[in-house]
Order: C-alpha cells, then structure tokens, then sequence
C-alpha cells in the first residue's frame, strides 16, 4: 500500500465518522454530550492546524494561540455588530493569514529552536496586549443568547473539523506535502535541489493559521462571556502540540487521535480526581512522551510489525 | 527626574534575578540543547523551598540558600536522570522538540502539585529587616533587593570560576562547544550534562528563594518566569554566564523604562519586542560566541 493511499484510507475513515456524528444533534442527547463532542471537534481543528506546520514543514510554532486569539478576536467583533457569522469568521480567518504572513516572514529567518523561543514571544506580546486594552468581559447581547442554538455551534464544529481533515489529507498527497517534508528533512538538501523553501513555510503558515483562524471564530461564536484575552492564552498552543505529538505527528490521522485520547482522558480525569488532576494529567503526559516517542501512530505501527513478525515465525 | 532614576534603579535590581534566571536556563540549553520550559516552575519550587524553611522552622530566607541550593542540585540530577537524560540520546532537532514536550508535562505537573501543597495564594516571607532601605540623595534603594543583586552577581560569579578552573566545569564547556570532540577526547559527557542539569536547576532554587524575599511567589509565576529567562538568553547569547548577568540588568532597566514612558501595563511588552528584535537582527545575541 503506497503512503498516499494509506492517507487516503485514513481521510474515509475519519470522515465517515464524521458523517455517524452528523446524526447525534436528532437523537436528542443531553446538552453536556453535544457539549463534548464540541469540545473533540475544536480540538481536531486546532490540532490539525498545528500539524501542517510541524508536522510537515517542520516547524514548531510556539505561537499558534495568536492566531487562534485573533480570529476569535475578529469574528466576534464582527458578528457581535451584526456581520453574518460565516462572513464574520472568514474575515477572522484571513486576518490570521495575513498577520501571519507578515510575522512569517521574519520569524523563518530563525531556526529550530529559536523559532520555537521567537514564536512563543510573538504569541505572549499579543495576549499581553490584549488583555491591556480589551480588560472588560465579552458578554453576548441578551438578544442573542435568548436565540442561541447550541445543534448551530456544534455543525458548524463538526464541519470545520472534516475540512481541516480534508485540507491535511489534500496536502500530505500533493507535490506541496512533498517540498514541505522535503524542508523538515533536510532543509538545505531540499534547497539544493530546487525546492523553494522560504515560500513553502509560508504556505504551510498561511494554512495552518487560516485553520487556526476559523477555529478561533467557532470559539468566539460558540461561547458566551470570555476574556478576549483569553483565546490567547498560551495553552491553546500547548494543547495543540500535546494532541498532535501524542497521536503522531506529521501523520493525517494522528492529530485526529491524539485530540480524543487527550479531552477525554483529560475530562476523566477532571470528574474522577477533581484536585489532582493536572498533577496525574501531567505525569500522565510525560509518561507517554518516553514511553511512545512517535506517539499513538508509531506505537500501533510497531505493534503491527511485531505481531507480523510473530505470525510469520509461527 | 528622582521618579524616573527610582524606577530604573527598581529595574536593575530585579534585572538581577532575571540575569540569575537566565544563567541555569543558558546553561542547559548550551550545553545539552534542551529547552527546558519547565524553568520557571523549578524557579518557584526554590521560592516555596524557602518558604517552607522560613514558615514550618523560621530558617532567615538569606541563610535557606544554604539549603535550597543543594536541594534543588539534587532535585536537578533526579529530574536529569528520570527524565531529561532520555532526551540527549536524540540528535539535536528531535531533542529540542521533545524536551518542549517533556518540559510542558513537567510545568503542568508542578504547577497542579504547588497548588495541592501551598494552595493558589501569593506568598512572601516577612523578615525583620523588610522594610530597610538606604538613602542616596532623594532615593531610596530597598536593602533586601540590593542583597539579592549582589548574590545574584556572587553565584553567576562562583559559576563562572566553576566552569573556567574546575576540571569538570571545563568538560561541561568542551561538551557545549563540540560533544563529539568531547566524546573523542575521552571526556564523560553525560556526566558532563548530567552536572549542567544539576547546576542549572541549583541557580534556579537560588534564584526562586532570592525571588520570593524581595517580591512573592505564587504556583503561577512559572511561565513569566520562564519568558523572562528566555528573553535574557536570546538577549545575550549563549556561552558567557557574566555576560547574560549584563542581559539581565539590560532586560530589568529596559522594562522600567517603558513602563515610565508607556505607562505600567507595557513593560513587558518592550522586553519582547527588544527579543524579537535581537532574534531577527542578531540571532546569535549580544554576548554570544
């Protein structure tokens, strides 16, 4: 089976999926389920979002939540003053882009790890700014919460999370996907044989905080009263690169899983330790940084081989 | 005039702990190339150690260094040995990625169990000299952050010495420079990185019990901490421990003066974008080899 059909089988899968959670809003499930599932279905987006920047230019961003916060930031203005939310979120989304366009420049200039350190700067001073001039909660208008449809919020989730899978899977099997992993090899060598790196990390850049962009707007759409300083908040990155590293990085479905292995085992862990559970949480993590390295992918791939290894002895 | 030269003074005192900060994170991540952005929590582990020590026994928080620095030594080589001396085995681009990952788990654990042990409140220590203060003209310098400068200035000192005269001290700088050199010229260099680790984490105890006598300590000053630290190193560069002391002061009065010009809510602002800068114009920072 080539890679690209093992990404495409993957895409069915989770798109499939996808189509069975279509169906949960008519079974008329509490509101604390639909909830949930929300919650799985921002975190794919966002963890998915991270990956085409990790995981195929190689480059690990430590400033995603800027763009996360200013596609929240945008949309909400937006629609608060009576945009269509879709037109609301699309200007969130190419806000992103372009700031992110104009920062990328810069920061590509930076490798490995001070792209890393550079980046968590950009994403600090921008929640730091924020938060001085927007102090005041973002509350909705009664108006709108007395109209709020939660089965709303939750499609449009559930719709932002099959394209950022769509977008991942169209990438990893395009020529585009082959430069970029190209530049996370080897950056010079791909250099050398003609892959025009500086262009293609912003292409990987703009999509990534396009994506990252609209999940923000969902946010800013989905939740009630928040800080507007709150979207940028640096765990948004760390949640993101969490899910992403644990499910398998630069891989279609990693992300995918590594968002549901981690709200849920981080929401379990909640209800059933509700003191320690960031302590357990957080051994919990690093256990599975040492343990499976290539995170979940990896660790199935290896299980696979060694079973196969097995039948063909026997 | 006297308002603006008190808060720069007020800016070169604490750009003191920021130069002590700094200096444990510079040396691992110089030596080992791991980023540990767990640092500032092992910063305020050190400050709630002195805490401990002041509140359950009344040691003087200046005299608990005694005790924190060699328990945060060895807390340094137990956290090298159970986590971050499985990173090093990586070459260095998957190092950097997974000691990020390992230094989060790390932070988010800590940050749950200072919580847990000393509950979310600030806390500082009260001595009887607090309030002491010595007048130069209109100005007043506070004794206690004028204490912590100066050992601020004594350990990074004592480091230096460390590194340039003791024999492993000048393995730990060989292993910076080239391990495979190192590694042929039969130098031990995960010793050598064992002991950065360990050395480094002691100046963040020092650094954490100097930070909650003149100021406090809460479980969330780890990241601020941490960005700080990380601000002096990129400001500095790497390689020079006296050096980054200077970042530090740098860092310090640069805040101060933007907070007298912008008004309070900016002094963190400029020190990122001075870092910004610096990474754009001059990657290798302003010390640095």
């Amino acid at each position: 089976m080539t890679a690209a059909g093992h990404e495409r089988r993957w895409a069915v899968a989770i798109l499939a999926a996808f189509g069975g959670l279509a169906f949960l809003p008519l079974a008329g499930p509490r509101d604390d389920l639909l909830n949930f599932v929300f919650l799985i279905l921002l975190s794919i987006t966002l963890a998915e979002s991270w990956n085409v920047v990790a995981g195929y230019a190689g480059q690990v961003n430590l400033g995603h939540a800027a763009f996360f916060g200013l596609g929240a930031l945008i949309t909400r203005a937006l629609w608060i003053a009576g945009t269509p939310v879709a037109l609301a979120m699309t200007a969130g989304a190419v806000t992103a882009t372009v700031f992110a366009l104009i920062i990328g420049v810069a920061a590509f200039r930076l490798r490995g790890a001070y792209f890393a350190i550079g980046t968590l700067a950009l994403g600090e001073i921008l929640r730091t700014t924020v938060g001085n001039v927007l102090p005041e909660i973002s509350t909705l208008p009664a108006a709108t919460i007395a109209s709020y449809r939660l089965s709303v919020r939750y499609y449009l989730a559930l719709g932002l999370a099959a394209i950022s899978v769509i977008a991942v899977a169209t990438l990893a099997t395009s020529r585009l996907g082959l430069g970029m992993r190209a530049i996370r090899e080897d950056e010079e060598a791909a250099e050398a044989s003609g892959v025009g790196a500086l262009a293609l990390k912003l292409t990987a850049l703009a999509l990534s905080t396009a994506l990252a962009g609209l999940a923000g707007g969902l946010f800013a759409y989905y939740h009630i009263s928040y800080y507007p300083a709150h979207p940028f908040g640096p765990h948004w990155t760390f949640d993101a690169l969490l899910m992403t590293f644990i499910g398998g990085v630069g891989t279609l479905q990693g992300p995918v899983l590594g968002a549901v292995l981690y709200v849920v085992l981080k929401e379990y862990l909640a209800l059933r330790w509700v003191d320690i559970h960031l302590l357990i949480f957080g051994a919990l993590f690093v256990a599975i940084v040492l343990l499976l390295p290539g995170g979940l992918v990896q660790a199935a791939e290896r299980a696979r081989a060694v079973l196969g290894a097995r039948r063909r002895a026997a | 005039m006297t308002v603006l030269a008190q808060q720069l003074i007020l800016g070169l005192l604490i750009g003191g702990l920021y130069g002590l900060a700094a200096a444990g994170l510079s040396l691992i991540f110089g030596v080992m190339r791991v980023l540990n952005v767990a640092h500032g929590e092992l910063i305020m582990l050190g400050g709630y150690g002195a805490f401990w020590l002041a509140a359950l026994l009344g040691v003087d928080p200046f005299a608990s260094l005694l005790l924190v620095i060699p328990g945060s030594l060895l807390l340094g080589a137990m956290l090298y040995w159970g986590l971050f001396g499985f990173v090093v085995r990586a070459h260095e681009e998957a190092r950097v990625k997974n000691s990020l990952l390992i230094g989060f788990g790390l932070a988010l654990a800590l940050h749950a169990l200072a919580v847990r042990l000393w509950t979310a409140d600030e806390r500082s220590i009260p001595t009887s000299y607090a309030g002491a203060v010595l007048a130069v003209g209109d100005l007043a310098i506070p004794l206690v952050r004028l204490a912590t400068l100066v050992l601020a200035l004594l350990l990074i000192g004592t480091l230096q010495l460390l590194l340039s005269r003791w024999r492993w001290g000048k393995a730990i700088r060989a292993t910076a420079e080239d391990w495979q050199a190192a590694l042929l010229t039969g130098i031990d260099i995960r010793r050598a990185y064992l002991l950065a680790f360990a050395l480094g984490t002691a100046l963040a105890g020092a650094a954490g019990t100097l930070i909650t006598v003149a100021y406090s300590v809460s479980p969330s000053i780890g990241l601020e901490w941490t960005l700080k630290a990380l601000i002096v190193v990129v400001l500095a560069g790497l390689g020079s421990m006296i050096g980054t002391f200077i970042g530090g002061l740098v860092l310090g009065v640069a805040e101060a003066a933007s907070a007298a010009t912008f008004g309070g809510p900016y002094r963190e602002i400029i020190g990122l974008v001075i870092f910004v800068v610096v990474l754009a114009v001059r990657p290798r920072g302003l010390f640095g080899r």
